[in-house]
């Protein structure tokens, strides 16, 4: 490469530098750009593609991450959205109980589950599965159908068996995570950083339970029908090709509320509580029923637990 | 090494890779037709998501790692060779021992590139950097598969290289720095296919992998079949360059896969008994694949066609008359190589997840889109595989070097004895 002899016109190491820096960073702006361009994102999107892992971040950082968010949905959404990073609280273990003598396979909970926890309509998820099975054939998932359409539930001869997340004590589905990017909470919550998961579903392999549901394509929710008030690890609107489940709607229990499906029941079959406090109806449950888990002998040890009240 | 030494070495790789006759550019000219074609359609995936599959929260891995899992096995057949010519010092094999590595490059190509187009957020790939994201090591396998692979693809990067480098260069390679990679590299490709076993293996929730025998099945299914490609590409090799590879050679490597078709034949009855007679709710899993559940049959040609290939193929490599015999021979590499990509690809990761953990059966067929990307894939990785040999030729059989590169047009010179005593060095 020729310069020009002349003093004064020699580029400097100086501007040398300059030039490569402004290369470097025209070059990476480009990169992101493209990027960008490919996935059909905005400009925003190219700064999180950086972005570090949520248990990493400190607290400034949280606010940060939380304020970026909600700008982003609310802006996408056309409604103010709040996402909250509430942490677990001191003393407590959830726990779940599923009065299978009572479930009528309404669904409510399935519905009440989606809007809840802003599920994608198109395509369909919903974190809860409600298996219709023959009553003498018993808890036998292979003769179970979860497309039943009756016109009316109960059917005769017939019983229902929700199945979402077990929130099992030894998640099988945290530990092949190969980015961390699900772990258990100290309440016992399994959540997962929908920012770090690079959708290899490994963890959908992993769960005996068919639990973990994944978004093939851009998640939709229509604007009127969001839940504005998010947790970051829980019902917050999730990006296309990651994995989503169902957190016992962490958004309202680290706050003393009930889970969405809980609440909806109409036949008061569904009970929640803390497996730590003595004076809890899961304590109760546990004491005065006889409760079971499903797989049993897979180890997973669930909290949540099946039983039949009559 | 002195940067204009490695300068000369790279031209004049680039130089051999790219010239060639008519054939050769017909055959290049395919390949990136099929490049373009699975581009495109990767294209169309990045655009819409993983949606353009088929695979649904019920059957979450299919084609894509399916192909994985088999190309995991073809590059740990490497291995293969590198046994009887630096273990052993078999010299017929230890001659052509490079091309075991060659091709490990290219399936380690392919394996990687497969894994990429199966997750859902590419651009976050870098997750898996140990140091710059979070690699979950040592409690997930599918971390360790991250760091055997790629060590794997590194240790046989290496090797070509200097290899390549010193034969180019007129130098004896260094024993003392090779032949302890290439005896690594035995382990290693042990590792790569246990760890992507294990992965299968360590699912309690899906019975049909989670069985103990899945990694010496996996091993054994890759010994029976990776070389089997080699096998028909020594014998191309013979006819269109002047590579001398011995009938000998050959046969040996035809006979220990006959070995390693046996165990796997063992293994799979292994497996099938154990099913049947036991016959638990696991059961479902393999009769979906071999006799079809409540109507769904979408599996059942292709699982009895893959028992079919396996056995006749075999049979043909057990016995030494159509062992030696060629024409019996290829058709007995077609006849593997058909078996274990049906066995280790859908027929291993499709019953895994049919039914599904709550018994839902949900039928799985690729997409266009999909098949679209793995010819892709498989386009590159024997453009790979190809480039890489245009390069490997010439040089290790002493036929061009820096001296040759130096020539004006870098032409290739004429065959000569010297050329030929040169390579024996080598």
């Amino acid at each position: 490469m020729s310069e020009p002899r002349s003093p004064g016109r020699r580029p400097g190491l100086e501007q040398r530098a300059n030039r490569r820096g402004f290369l470097a960073s025209a070059g990476a702006g480009i990169f992101a750009a493209t990027c960008a361009t490919l996935a059909g994102r905005s400009a925003a999107y190219a700064e999180r593609l950086l972005a570090t892992r949520f248990v990493e971040l400190s607290p400034a950082e949280v606010e940060r991450r939380l304020a970026d968010l909600e700008r982003s949905l609310s802006q996408r959404y056309g409604t103010a959205i709040r996402v909250a990073s509430d942490r677990a609280l001191e003393g407590v273990h959830f726990g779940y109980g599923l009065d299978l003598s009572r479930c009528i396979g309404c669904r409510r909970c399935v519905y009440a589950c989606v809007h809840e926890n802003n599920q994608s309509r198109d395509p369909q998820i919903h974190w809860i599965r409600v298996l219709a099975i023959e009553q003498d054939k018993g808890i036998d998932l292979l003769e179970s159908d979860p497309y039943y359409d009756p016109a009316t539930v109960p059917e005769e001869d017939h019983f229902y068996v929700p199945v979402a997340c077990q929130q099992c004590r030894r998640p099988p589905c945290t530990k092949v995570c190969p980015v961390k990017a699900t772990w258990q909470d100290a309440d016992g919550i399994v959540v997962i950083d929908y920012d770090w998961c690079i959708g290899c579903r490994c963890c959908m392999s992993a769960c005996p339970y068919g639990a973990r549901r994944f978004n093939w394509a851009e998640p939709t929710i229509p604007s009127e029908a969001v839940n504005p008030d998010t947790h970051v690890l829980g019902n917050r609107p999730r990006p296309r090709g990651v994995v989503e489940k169902c957190t016992f709607c962490v958004q309202r229990v680290r706050r003393g509320r009930y889970p969405a499906c809980v609440e909806i029941c109409p036949v008061g079959a569904r009970k929640f509580g803390n497996l730590l406090d003595e004076k809890d109806e899961m304590r109760y449950l546990l004491r005065e029923k006889r409760v079971f888990v499903l797989k049993e002998e897979l180890n997973t040890q669930p909290t949540f637990y099946y039983f039949y009240a009559t | 090494m002195r940067v204009s030494e490695i300068w000369a070495f790279v031209s004049g790789c680039a130089r051999l890779a790219f010239r060639g006759g008519r054939t050769f550019a017909v055959w290049i000219g395919f390949l990136l037709v099929l490049l373009l074609w699975g581009g495109g359609a990767y294209v169309h995936q990045l655009r819409h998501g993983l949606i353009v599959t088929n695979m649904r929260d019920q059957v979450s891995w299919a084609f894509y790692i399916g192909n994985f899992t088999f190309l995991v096995g073809v590059a740990a057949a490497a291995v293969l060779l590198v046994i009887p010519a630096y273990v052993y010092h078999w010299k017929p094999i230890k001659e052509i021992a490079i091309f075991g590595e060659l091709l490990a490059i290219s399936a380690i190509v392919m394996c990687l590139l497969f894994v990429t187009v199966d997750i859902g957020r590419p651009d976050r790939a870098w997750h898996l950097i140990p140091g710059l994201g979070q690699l979950n090591v040592p409690t997930s396998l599918l971390g360790w598969d991250v760091l055997v692979l790629n060590a794997y693809l590194l240790l046989n990067v290496v090797i070509v290289v200097h290899l390549l480098y010193s034969a180019f260069h007129r130098r004896p390679y260094r024993s003392g720095f090779v032949v302890p990679l290439l005896l690594l590299s035995i382990p290693s490709a042990v590792a790569i296919h246990t760890v992507t076993a294990f992965v299968y293996n360590g699912m309690a929730a899906r019975p049909f992998w989670n069985a103990s025998i899945l990694a010496p099945r996996f091993l054994a299914s890759a010994f029976c079949s990776g070389p089997a490609v080699l096998l028909i590409l020594f014998q191309i090799l013979r006819r269109v360059s002047k590579i001398d590879i011995k009938d000998e050679a050959i046969w040996k490597i035809a006979e220990l896969m006959a070995y390693a078709m046996f165990l796997n034949l063992f293994l799979f009855g292994a497996e099938i008994f154990k099913e049947y007679y036991s016959s638990t709710h696991h059961l479902a899993h393999t009769r979906y694949l071999y006799s079809g559940l409540h109507g769904h049959t979408g599996l059942v040609p292709y699982a009895w066609a893959s028992i079919l290939c396996s056995v006749v193929a075999f049979l043909l490599f057990l016995i030494p008359a159509t062992r030696r015999n060629f024409v019996t021979l290829n058709l007995g590499c077609l006849l593997i190589y058909t078996g274990v990509y049906i066995e280790k690809g859908m027929a291993l990761v499709i019953p895994g997840m049919t039914p599904d953990t709550l018994g839902e059966i949900y039928e799985y067929a690729p997409t266009l889109t999909e098949v679209r990307v793995g010819a892709g894939i498989f386009a590159l990785g024997f453009l790979v595989f190809t480039f890489l040999c245009k390069i490997a030729i010439p040089i290790i059989q002493g036929e061009y070097d820096a001296e040759v590169a130096a020539r004006p047009g870098g032409a290739a010179p004429p065959s000569s004895d010297l050329a030929h005593a040169r390579a024996s060095g080598a």
